[in-house]
């Protein structure tokens, strides 16, 4: 019986998402690892907010060549300047790193002046938009408190979703969140795309929605644990498809949304943009084939005992029909 | 079954009129403007200045929207930026020193609305343009300079115990060497080294004072870890009141200067271009000090020859390079001093440099005085240059200082808080007094951070952010019409009273719209979507397992609501850690962030609830619903 007319998802889907644990959880053991030595290996190429030094958003007149630019710039004496388009092709961000030592920012305006003579031409002129300049023990707190930022986070969610569930399900929704914000942030690091402050507000924020989506699932896991007598394997099963079309349509909304910033946003957000983008689809096939799962493995096996109701919630129990 | 509490229904009314009030505010467009405020006390804000500017603007060719007084300045509303440009470039120097000239972008607001306290948000410098800064006091030199002022004190305890001392000397890691002489008391020596910090360091205040160790007729003092960094925090504090003078002197509307963390300044001006006059002025980081002249320029011109140089005192120069020795032992410094203005002396007629100090400075001052009638003071004028050196082909930024003697007049009576400085030309005592006012910093600071936003580009990024929002508001109200029917168009009216909530909250609490403020919007809109996604994919379910569709929305929402709760608190949790360990930008994301998931808490669960019942609960017969 159809009725509903539209509908993404197919209603009463019985996929056996379970079947192939063993392969969901080998795949995500194997890019969880990969994605550490990604971001181990290949870094990040952080922006300024991060390293220290003077970044100039410079305007051209017509389209400019950022090879031609960088060439000119080597020959002004600005070495190692970072050259690359912003926004439109007409903009272009100009970086020269600081190095550790900085920390006060004087002559900064002298530096942005110096820039902007050597990239700019007779035949195409250029104008500054914006300068920014850093010094190094700024961007060192700064890197220091996203660290604290997202162990923060992470102890924030183990206690909550302990304090709402069970330890065993704490554990594994942050472990996903974990997992979805390291293969987002290794694909940062493999497109070598500029990390900037925007950037870490985009993968805290994926932590956000990452362990929404992952809880949604949980709480239908434990609805049902709660109200169906079945074998784990199938209340995984059958949580994770009684909520499918809701993961999905949810992310979908999510990600058009989010694609609306990175289209019509302009540059400065575009980073900030594509991690969300990431996000959407890493945190949505994570939370389908890969937190379920792990609830099955070692000490994480979740049994019905865990999730029994406690005492005050057997009054609501009762109510039910 | 299906029913809503009438309260319920009331409370929505009154957050959708108090949302829609609020927000309304933002629709107003701002008039680029030019505000006059008096800088000196003679300045006047009247009709007369009124007239007169007007007049001024109407020979300059500048038309503008209107021109009012209000508290205590007056406002030229223009019609566009390049007629504030020329406003501001006619009036500042026909107004002079007694009027600053800032430009301001004035609100349009009616009286009504702004009388409840209904405001538009502020605009971030990356939306409107100006310039941030953000400055970090030397923490080193500012320590440096109280531990001098402790060796200082000791020296003075100890003499008035009469205890014979050798040397006491500040070392480079900060702490205080004192050697006293052969048989002196050194038990007598450390209490009352201790009894005279306790009061100077603050130990009464709750820090724990400075550790005090003996060894022979050695002692050492070394500064708490507390203490220390409360040395910069107050350096801070001392400065902000300064630099905020200088911002007035600028003449920039609506400023930002706020503390950041133990030994930063943050500084906005919005509208400002100019760095380096703005740094100039700001950052002026000089400072005074006043010493004893110990030695006059004949006997300073022989130490340097002999290299024989008294250990109380140092070499300084002057003005014109002639050496000078002062006392090591500072007077009093840049931070005590409270005001300085050029003068005629009364008796002589001839210019004088008028200088108040604050009490502390101004007793040191009369005990010094009391004594020392007939001996010469100098005043020393320390300026901070920063340099940039090259090494192995790196920039290697550092400062250096520069010390010279501006004036060093004989005391000519006893005088405490507020005297006069004779002895110099016309033009000198002018250039003094406001180096003197200008050189007033605690401690000396450093720009650490500097960013510029031009104009154009803050009003391109406006521009690009409310595009952003309303698309990604517009891909989310097709979307839900589409595939939910009846209950997307209930889901589209909770998610505008969403936006506007936040708006309204943002605006009443006086928040700062900035780009990733945009950000924070257009996801919290993607997030706010999920809880309604989850009651009405709830409801397709219960009506799919046969339940009649009045109960269907009565389970769909009770069951969905606990679900819900958990995953946006959750979300919430993120929020407040960018807000806590962000800082400007990131924390405005994170506050558009936390309204939107609380505001979406409300909407979906409260309104859309409230909305479905007042459209299906009058159907009798209800065979079917629209989702």
């Amino acid at each position: 019986m159809k009725i509903f007319p539209l509908t993404l998802v197919p209603s009463g889907t019985r996929i056996d998402f379970m079947r192939l644990r063993h392969v969901w959880v080998a795949m995500f053991l194997l890019l969880f690892v990969g994605s550490f030595a990604v971001v181990g290996l290949k870094g990040f190429n952080f922006a300024l907010d991060f390293t220290g030094g003077t970044a100039v958003n410079v305007r051209f007149d017509k389209p400019v060549g950022v090879d031609d630019v960088r060439e000119r710039l080597e020959n002004a004496g600005i070495s190692n300047a970072q050259v690359q388009t912003f926004g439109s092709g007409n903009d272009l961000l100009i970086r020269v790193r600081g190095d550790e030592t900085q920390v006060s920012v004087d002559g900064n305006t002298q530096l942005a002046q110096d820039v902007l003579a050597a990239a700019s031409s007779e035949a195409n002129p250029g104008r500054i938009l914006s300068t920014e300049s850093i010094g190094a023990q700024v961007s060192g707190d700064l890197r220091k408190n996203a660290i604290y930022a997202a162990i923060f986070v992470l102890v924030g969610f183990l206690l909550y979703i302990s304090v709402r569930f069970e330890w065993k399900f704490a554990v594994v929704a942050s472990v996903t969140t974990l997992f979805d914000v390291m293969v987002v942030a290794a694909m940062f690091s493999l497109t070598g795309r500029e990390f900037d402050l925007t950037v870490m507000a985009g993968l805290l924020s994926v932590m956000g929605f990452s362990i929404n989506d992952t809880i949604v699932v949980f709480d239908r896991v434990r609805e049902n644990f709660r109200g169906v007598r079945a074998e784990p394997l199938e209340i995984f099963n059958r949580s994770i498809n009684q909520t499918l079309s809701r993961t999905i349509i949810t992310s979908l909304v999510f990600f058009l949304s989010v694609l609306a910033l990175f289209l019509y946003g302009g540059g400065s957000l575009e980073g900030l943009a594509l991690t969300q983008m990431m996000g959407a689809v890493v945190g949505t096939l994570s939370s389908i084939f890969i937190a379920c799962p792990l609830l099955t493995y070692g000490v994480l096996r979740v049994t019905k005992q865990d999730l029994l109701p406690k005492a005050k919630d057997e009054a609501a129990l009762s109510r039910r029909p | 079954m299906l029913e809503f509490p009438r309260w319920k229904y009331a409370l929505i009314l009154v957050v959708l009129v108090l949302a829609a009030l609020y927000a309304l505010p933002n629709a107003y467009q701002k008039n680029p403007s030019v505000q006059i405020t008096p800088s000196t006390s003679e300045a006047r804000i009247d009709e007369a200045l009124k007239t007169r500017v007007e007049g001024l603007l109407t020979a300059a060719g500048v038309t503008s929207v209107g021109t009012e007084i209000d508290e205590n300045h007056l406002l030229v509303r223009l019609h566009d930026s390049d007629a504030q440009t020329l406003a501001s470039d006619t009036l500042r120097p026909e107004l002079g020193e007694n009027y600053s000239v800032a430009l301001n972008l004035a609100s349009t607001v009616p009286d009504w609305l702004s009388n409840m306290g209904a405001r538009p948000m502020s605009l971030g410098l990356d939306l409107q343009g100006g310039v941030h800064f953000v400055m970090q006091v030397d923490q080193a030199a500012a320590l440096q300079k109280r531990v001098e002022g402790y060796a200082d004190g000791i020296r003075t305890v100890l003499r008035d115990a009469r205890i014979g001392y050798s040397s006491v000397e500040r070392r480079n890691d900060n702490s205080i060497g004192v050697v006293l002489t052969e048989g002196a008391d050194v038990n007598a020596a450390r209490t009352q080294i201790s009894t005279s910090l306790a009061s100077a360091s603050g130990q009464a205040v709750g820090g724990s004072g400075p550790q005090i160790t003996t060894e022979g007729n050695r002692i050492t003092v070394r500064l708490s870890p507390g203490e220390i960094s409360r040395i910069a925090s107050d350096a801070v504090e001392q400065n902000r009141t300064v630099i905020s003078n200088r911002i007035n002197a600028i003449g920039v509307a609506e400023p930002v200067l706020q503390r950041q963390g133990e030994d930063r300044l943050v500084i906005q001006l919005p509208g400002l271009q100019d760095t380096a006059e703005a740094k100039r002025l700001i950052g002026a980081t000089a400072t005074l000090e006043f010493r004893a002249v110990t030695g006059d320029e004949n006997q300073a011109a022989a130490a340097v020859a002999s290299g024989n140089i008294p250990a109380d005192s140092r070499i300084y120069y002057n003005d014109a390079g002639a050496p000078l020795l002062l006392s090591r032992r500072i007077l009093v410094s840049g931070d005590q001093l409270i005001n300085a203005n050029p003068q005629t002396d009364a008796q002589t007629g001839t210019p004088a440099v008028g200088i108040t100090l604050n009490s502390a400075g101004g007793k040191r001052m009369l005990d010094h005085t009391l004594q020392n009638v007939g001996q010469r003071l100098g005043i020393v004028y320390v300026e901070r240059i920063p340099t940039v050196r090259m090494v192995d082909g790196e920039e290697v930024r550092s400062s250096r200082s520069v010390e010279r003697v501006i004036s060093s007049s004989t005391i000519r009576g006893v005088f405490g808080r507020e005297f006069q400085t004779t002895g110099l030309s016309r033009e000198e005592s002018t250039d003094l007094a406001s180096q003197l006012k200008a050189g007033a910093l605690a401690a000396p600071m450093d720009f650490v951070e500097e960013r510029v936003v031009g104009p154009s580009l803050g009003a391109e990024n406006v521009e690009r952010g409310l595009t952003a929002v309303l698309y990604a508001f517009f891909f989310t109200l097709i979307f839900f019409m589409f595939y939910y029917r009846m209950f997307g168009i209930v889901t589209c009216l909770a998610l505008i009273l969403n936006l506007l909530i936040v708006v309204a909250v943002m605006s009443l609490f006086g928040a700062t719209m900035s780009l990733p403020g945009f950000a924070g919007l257009a996801l919290s809109i993607g997030l706010s979507v999920d809880a309604n996604v989850l009651i009405n994919e709830r409801i397709r379910e219960e009506l799919r397992a046969g339940m009649p569709p009045k109960a269907a929305i009565v389970t769909g929402y009770e069951k969905a609501s606990d679900t819900i709760f958990d995953s946006n608190l959750t979300g919430i949790i993120a929020g407040v850690a960018l807000y806590a360990f962000g800082t400007g930008p990131l924390q405005g994301f994170a506050v558009t962030l936390v309204i939107g998931i609380t505001a979406s808490m409300f909407t979906a669960i409260v309104v859309s609830r409230a909305l479905v019942t007042l459209i299906y609960a009058p159907r009798k017969k209800l065979k079917s619903l629209a989702i």
